[in-house]
C-alpha cells in the first residue's frame, strides 16, 4: 500500500463520568489507503461512530482523545485547534450521517447548502459554485438537477435525500469520506443502490472511505478491508477476503455465524452467547473472553493483545485457524 | 394554505363569540344594568321604560345579538363610573397603552433573542452563568416589584427620571403621543423596561433552550461536518429552526404585554387602558370591564392569526400542499 | 415538553421510576441550589404556620397598637416610646416583622389553596376529557385552548372582578380571600388538564386498562388507580412552578388593590401600602416586605425549576 490517507495509531478516546472514567474506543490503530474502503464493523457501542467522530473532531464533550495519533493526508489533526480544523472538515474530511431525514436543514434549499459549504473551503465565485451545485447534484444522480436545486429537503425521497447528503460531503472534494451507516435508515431497495454510488463517486476521486456499518452484506458488497470492533477495540484487521471467509477473531467467526450469508453455505445460524458488556462493567482481561468458546485461563488474566500495524492482525491470545472454519 | 387560513380565521371568529359571551353575561347577570343607572328615586315606569330601550325585555339570544352587532360598532354603553361612552374613554386612553407596549415588546424581542442566543452557543461561558442566573431572579420578580425598584433607583435616588405619568403629549389628529417631546421620551424609559423585562426574560430562556435543542440535531452535526464557519452554522442554520417555536411564544408574549401593561400602569399611574381596567374592577363597572375584554380578545385573535402566516414565511415544509410533497 | 415525556411505554417508565428514586436523591444532595431553596421554603413554611408563637405582636389587634410607635425605624428606639421593632414599624404604629409574618401566611394560603384547587379541577377535567372523550372532551378542551389565548393574571382579574360584582357589598372584605383562591385557580388549571388527558389518552389504550376494564373495574376507580399514578411527577412539577406563579398572581393582584384587603394584608397588600412611603424616606416598610416575597418566589421557583430538570432525564 502506498502512503496512507487516513492512519489511526492507538487512539483512545475517554470520558469522564461520575461513574470513572470510560473509554468507548481504546488503542485502535488502523489505515485508510487511497481511495480505498475500509468497513468498520461491530455491534452498537463498539466505538465504530466514536472514533469516526474523533476523526473528524466532533467528539461531544465530554468525550475527548485521550491517547493515539490520527494522520489524515500526512498531517496531525488530532490535536489540531478549532479554527484549523474547522478548515480540514469538509475539505480534506468529508462525512456522511446515517439518516437523510435528518441530516439537511429544513429551511434551506440544497443549492444553498451545496454552495455554502463550496464557499467555505474554495476559492471560487457564488456563480461557479452554483454550476457546480447543478453538477454535484448530476453526478449523484438526481435527476433534473437544474431545477432541483431550489428545492427544500422535504420535497425529495429518503433516497434521494441521502445522495443529496453524499453530494455535499464530496461537494468540496475531501481525500477522506467518513460514512456513518449510510444505509441504516433507508430502505431496502435503495440500499444498494446508495452503497454502490459511494462506491463509484470515490473509486473515480481516489477519495479514502471509512464505512462504518453493522451490515455484514453492506461490507461484502462495497469493502477492501475491514475493522471489526469489539467493546471500543479493534479485534481483527485484514482484507475482507480474509476475514470474511476465513476470520480469525472468535469474535469475528461469531458475528459471521449469525449474519445470513448465502455464500457461507451453512444451513443455520448460530449466535455468540451473552451480549457485548456495557464499557462500565468491562470484565478484566480478554473484554470477550466471557462470550468466547475458545477462552483459556490466560483470556481471563491479560488484556488481549493490540494490532498495531494499521495493514491487519488480529487482537486474539489464541486466533483461530484456517483450518477451523474450513 | 388558503383552507388552513381560512380554519385559523373560523377558529378566531369561534373565539371571539365565546368571549363575547362572556363579556355579554357579565353585562347583564353581573349587578342590575337598571339599578346602576337609575338613582335611588325611581318609579316603576322608569324601570318598565329603561328594561325597554336597553333591550332587556327581548329574549336573550337577541340581546346578545344586539350586543355583539354594538360592539362591532364600538359601542359598548356607557361608563356607571364616569358616565361617558366607554368608547369614547377607550379611544382617549388607547395611545398611552399602544405606545407602551409597542416600546416594552420591541426591547423585549431584540434584547431577548439576542441573549437567549448568546447564552446557547457559549453556555458554558461565566457571562452566560451570570446572565441565567440573573434570569431566573428576573421571572420570580413580579412586574410590581420592578417598576418600584425602578423608581427608586432613577426617581427617588438619582432623580434622573420621572417617576408617574406620560410627560408631555403632542396630539397628531386624534392620537396624543409621547414619542415626540423630551419628558414624553423620559416618561416612557421605566415604564417600558418595566414591562418589558419580563417578557425578555422569558424569551430569552426560550430562545435559549429551543437553541440547544436544535444545536444537538443531526442536520448542525452535519453543517459542522461540512467545515462551514460557526457563524454560519449559528446564525444560519441553528437560530432560523430556532425561531418557528419562538414565534409562536412571542406571539403569545406580546399579547401578555398589553396585559401585564395593566400592572406596569398602575405603578407608573400610566393613563392608559390597564388604569381604567384596574379601576373598573375597584368600583365594578361592569360596561368598562367587558368593552376591555372584548377589545384585548380582538387584539389576542389578531396577533395569533399574525403568528400562524409568519410560520409560512419561515418555515418552507408548511408552503406546500401534503400531496406535493412526495 | 412533560408531554412529550410521556409517551415512553409504561413499564420503561416504572423501569425509569426506579432507578430515578436513587438518581433524584443524589441529585438533590448534589444541588446546592436545591437544598437552599428547600431550606429557605421550608423555614418560610414553618414561619407562616407558627406565625401567632412566632410573631412579637399581634398587628391586627388594635388594644395592643399605639399610635406613638408610628414609623420607628428598624433596630432604633422609638423617639417617644422607647420601644425597638427589628424591621421598624409603619404608619400605625404595627410591627413590619409581625405583619410580614402574618403576610406571609395569607400569600402561601391563597397560593397553596389557589394550586391545590386548580390542581384537583384540572386533573379531573383532564382525565375525563381523555377517557371519556367525545363532545365531553373537544368542549373542555376548547375551553383550554380558549382560557390559554388570555394571560392568567388577566383571567384572574376578570373573575375576581366578576366575583365582587356578585357579592354584597357588606362581605366582599370577608370573601376576598376566598375569591382569590378561586380566581387564581381557574386561571391556572388548564397546563394540568393538558398533561392529564395527554397520558391518559396513551393509558387508556395499553392492555393492563383494558384488562382491568375487562374485569368489570369501572371508569373512575382505573382512572385513579391506573392512570393517575402515572402523571404524577410532570404535576408536581408544573404544581411547583404553579406555586410560585400563584404566589407573585396573589401579591400582583392585591398590590393592584383587588386582592387581599388591608384587613387581611398578603405581602402584595403590604407592599402597596409601603409604596407610598417610598418618597418619604421610609424605606423600611417597603424594602423588607418585598425581600421576603422575592425570597419566597424565588426559592419556589428555583425548586421548581430543578425538579423539573431532576425529573426528566431527557433534558439532562
Amino acid at each position: 500500500m502506498n502512503e496512507p490517507i487516513l492512519s489511526i495509531r492507538d487512539l483512545t478516546v475517554e470520558i469522564p463520568t461520575r461513574h470513572g472514567i470510560l473509554s468507548p474506543v481504546k488503542g485502535v490503530s488502523y489505515d485508510i489507503g487511497r481511495g480505498e474502503i475500509l468497513g468498520v464493523v461491530g455491534e452498537s457501542g463498539a466505538g465504530k461512530s466514536m472514533a469516526g467522530n474523533a476523526v473528524i473532531g466532533l467528539l461531544s464533550p465530554p468525550a475527548h482523545i485521550a491517547e493515539g495519533e490520527i494522520w489524515v493526508g500526512g498531517t496531525r489533526v488530532d490535536h489540531l485547534a478549532g479554527e484549523q480544523m474547522r478548515r480540514l472538515r469538509g475539505k480534506e474530511i468529508g462525512m456522511v450521517f446515517q439518516d437523510p431525514l435528518t441530516s439537511l436543514n429544513p429551511l434551506l434549499r440544497i443549492g444553498d447548502q451545496l454552495t455554502e459549504t463550496m464557499l467555505a473551503h474554495l476559492d471560487i465565485s457564488r456563480s461557479e459554485a452554483e454550476a457546480r451545485a447543478v453538477a454535484a447534484l448530476e453526478e449523484v444522480g438526481i435527476p433534473g438537477a437544474a431545477e432541483r436545486v431550489g428545492s427544500y429537503p422535504h420535497e425529495f425521497s429518503g433516497g434521494m435525500r441521502q445522495r443529496v447528503v453524499i453530494a455535499l460531503a464530496l461537494c468540496a472534494e475531501p481525500s477522506l469520506i467518513i460514512a456513518d451507516e449510510p444505509t441504516t435508515a433507508l430502505d431496502v431497495s435503495v440500499q444498494a443502490q446508495i452503497i454502490s454510488l459511494l462506491k463509484k463517486l470515490c473509486r473515480e476521486r481516489g477519495t479514502a472511505v471509512m464505512l462504518i456499518t453493522h451490515d455484514m452484506g453492506v461490507i461484502a458488497e462495497a469493502a477492501d478491508r475491514v475493522a471489526v470492533m469489539y467493546a471500543g477495540q479493534l479485534a481483527e484487521l485484514g482484507s475482507v477476503r480474509e476475514v470474511l471467509t476465513r476470520p480469525r477473531h472468535p469474535y469475528t467467526d461469531g458475528l459471521m455465524g449469525s449474519t445470513p450469508l448465502a455464500s457461507r453455505g451453512k444451513d443455520r445460524l448460530h449466535q455468540i452467547p451473552g451480549a457485548m458488556p456495557r464499557l462500565d462493567a468491562l470484565p478484566p482481561g480478554c473484554a470477550f473472553h466471557p462470550r468466547c468458546p475458545h477462552a483459556q485461563d490466560r483470556c481471563a488474566e491479560n488484556p488481549g493483545p493490540r494490532i498495531e500495524d494499521g495493514a491487519g492482525g488480529v487482537a486474539c491470545w489464541f486466533p483461530m485457524t484456517r483450518e477451523a472454519v474450513a | 394554505m388558503l383552507a388552513y387560513v381560512i380554519q385559523r380565521v373560523f377558529q378566531s371568529a369561534i373565539v371571539l363569540l365565546v368571549v363575547g359571551l362572556v363579556a355579554f353575561s357579565m353585562f347583564r347577570f353581573v349587578g342590575d344594568p337598571v339599578d346602576n343607572m337609575l338613582g335611588q328615586e325611581r318609579t316603576q315606569a322608569d324601570i318598565e321604560r329603561l328594561r325597554t330601550q336597553l333591550g332587556l325585555d327581548q329574549p336573550f339570544p337577541v340581546q346578545y345579538f344586539k350586543f355583539l352587532t354594538g360592539a362591532a360598532q364600538g359601542n359598548f354603553g356607557v361608563s356607571y363610573r364616569q358616565g361617558r361612552p366607554v368608547s369614547d374613554i377607550l379611544v382617549e386612553r388607547a395611545p398611552a397603552t399602544l405606545e407602551l407596549a409597542a416600546v416594552s415588546g420591541f426591547l423585549a424581542i431584540s434584547i431577548g433573542i439576542a441573549l437567549g442566543v448568546f447564552t446557547a452557543i457559549r453556555r458554558n461561558g461565566f457571562a452566560a452563568h451570570a446572565i441565567m442566573s440573573v434570569s431566573l431572579i428576573g421571572v420570580s420578580l413580579p412586574t410590581f416589584l420592578i417598576g418600584i425598584l425602578l423608581i427608586y433607583l432613577f426617581s427617588v435616588e438619582l432623580g434622573w427620571l420621572p417617576s408617574f405619568g406620560r410627560g408631555d403629549t403632542v396630539k397628531i389628529g386624534g392620537w396624543s403621543t409621547g414619542f415626540l417631546t423630551e419628558s414624553g421620551l423620559k416618561a416612557l424609559i421605566l415604564p417600558s423596561i418595566t414591562l418589558g423585562l419580563y417578557q425578555m426574560t422569558l424569551i430569552m430562556r426560550l430562545v435559549r433552550s429551543e437553541m440547544l435543542e436544535v444545536l444537538r440535531q443531526d442536520y448542525i452535526r452535519f453543517a459542522r461536518a461540512r467545515g462551514l464557519r460557526e457563524r454560519a452554522v449559528n446564525f444560519r442554520h441553528a437560530l432560523k429552526n430556532t425561531l418557528v417555536p419562538v414565534i409562536t411564544v412571542t406571539g403569545l408574549q406580546l399579547g401578555s404585554i398589553i396585559a401585564f401593561a395593566i400592572i406596569t400602569e398602575t405603578v407608573f399611574q400610566w393613563p392608559g387602558v390597564g388604569l381604567l381596567f384596574i379601576n373598573a374592577i375597584q368600583f365594578v363597572d361592569i360596561p368598562v370591564m367587558a368593552a376591555y375584554l372584548m377589545l384585548i380578545s380582538v387584539m389576542f385573535v389578531g396577533i395569533n392569526l399574525i403568528v400562524d402566516l409568519l410560520y409560512f414565511a419561515i418555515d418552507p415544509r408548511l408552503r406546500v400542499d401534503r400531496t406535493a410533497a412526495h | 415538553m412533560a408531554e412529550t415525556s410521556l409517551n415512553t411505554p409504561t413499564s420503561e417508565r416504572s423501569r425509569l421510576r426506579v432507578s430515578l428514586d436513587s438518581d433524584f436523591a443524589y441529585q438533590f444532595r448534589k444541588s446546592p441550589v436545591a437544598i437552599v431553596s428547600a431550606v429557605t421554603v421550608l423555614i418560610m413554611v414553618l414561619c407562616a404556620v407558627f406565625a401567632p408563637l412566632i410573631a412579637p405582636y399581634n398587628p391586627f389587634d388594635p388594644a395592643s397598637l399605639n399610635l406613638m410607635n408610628g414609623f420607628s425605624k428598624p433596630m432604633e428606639p422609638n423617639a417617644f416610646t422607647g420601644d425597638t421593632f427589628w424591621l421598624g414599624t409603619d404608619d400605625q404604629g404595627r410591627d413590619v416583622f409581625s405583619t410580614i409574618l402574618y403576610g406571609m401566611r395569607i400569600s402561601l394560603f391563597v397560593g397553596a389553596a389557589a394550586v391545590l384547587f386548580a390542581m384537583v379541577l384540572g386533573i379531573s377535567l383532564g382525565l375525563i376529557a381523555g377517557y371519556v372523550g367525545g363532545w365531553v372532551e373537544t368542549i373542555i378542551m376548547r375551553v383550554a385552548d380558549v382560557q390559554l389565548t388570555f394571560p392568567a393574571i388577566l383571567v384572574a382579574m376578570l373573575i375576581f372582578g366578576v366575583a365582587k360584582g356578585i357579592t354584597p357589598v357588606e362581605y366582599r372584605d370577608q370573601m376576598a380571600i376566598w375569591v382569590l383562591i378561586i380566581a387564581i385557580g381557574l386561571s391556572d388549571w388548564v397546563q394540568f388538564a393538558r398533561v392529564v388527558r395527554g397520558a391518559t389518552l396513551v393509558e387508556k389504550n395499553k392492555e393492563y386498562v383494558q384488562a382491568a376494564r375487562l374485569i368489570g373495574r369501572g371508569p373512575g376507580a382505573i382512572m385513579i388507580k391506573h392512570i393517575l399514578p402515572n402523571v404524577l411527577s410532570p404535576v408536581l412539577v408544573i404544581a411547583t412552578i404553579s406555586l410560585a406563579l400563584a404566589i407573585i398572581a396573589e401579591a400582583t393582584l392585591s398590590f393592584l388593590g383587588v386582592g387581599a384587603p388591608p384587613t387581611q394584608p398578603s405581602l402584595g397588600t403590604l407592599i402597596r401600602i409601603g409604596q407610598g412611603f417610598l418618597f418619604s424616606g421610609e424605606w423600611w416598610i417597603l424594602l423588607f416586605p418585598a425581600v421576603t416575597l422575592l425570597a419566597l418566589a424565588l426559592s419556589v421557583n428555583l425548586l421548581g425549576d430543578w425538579l423539573r430538570d431532576a425529573l426528566n432525564p431527557r433534558l439532562r
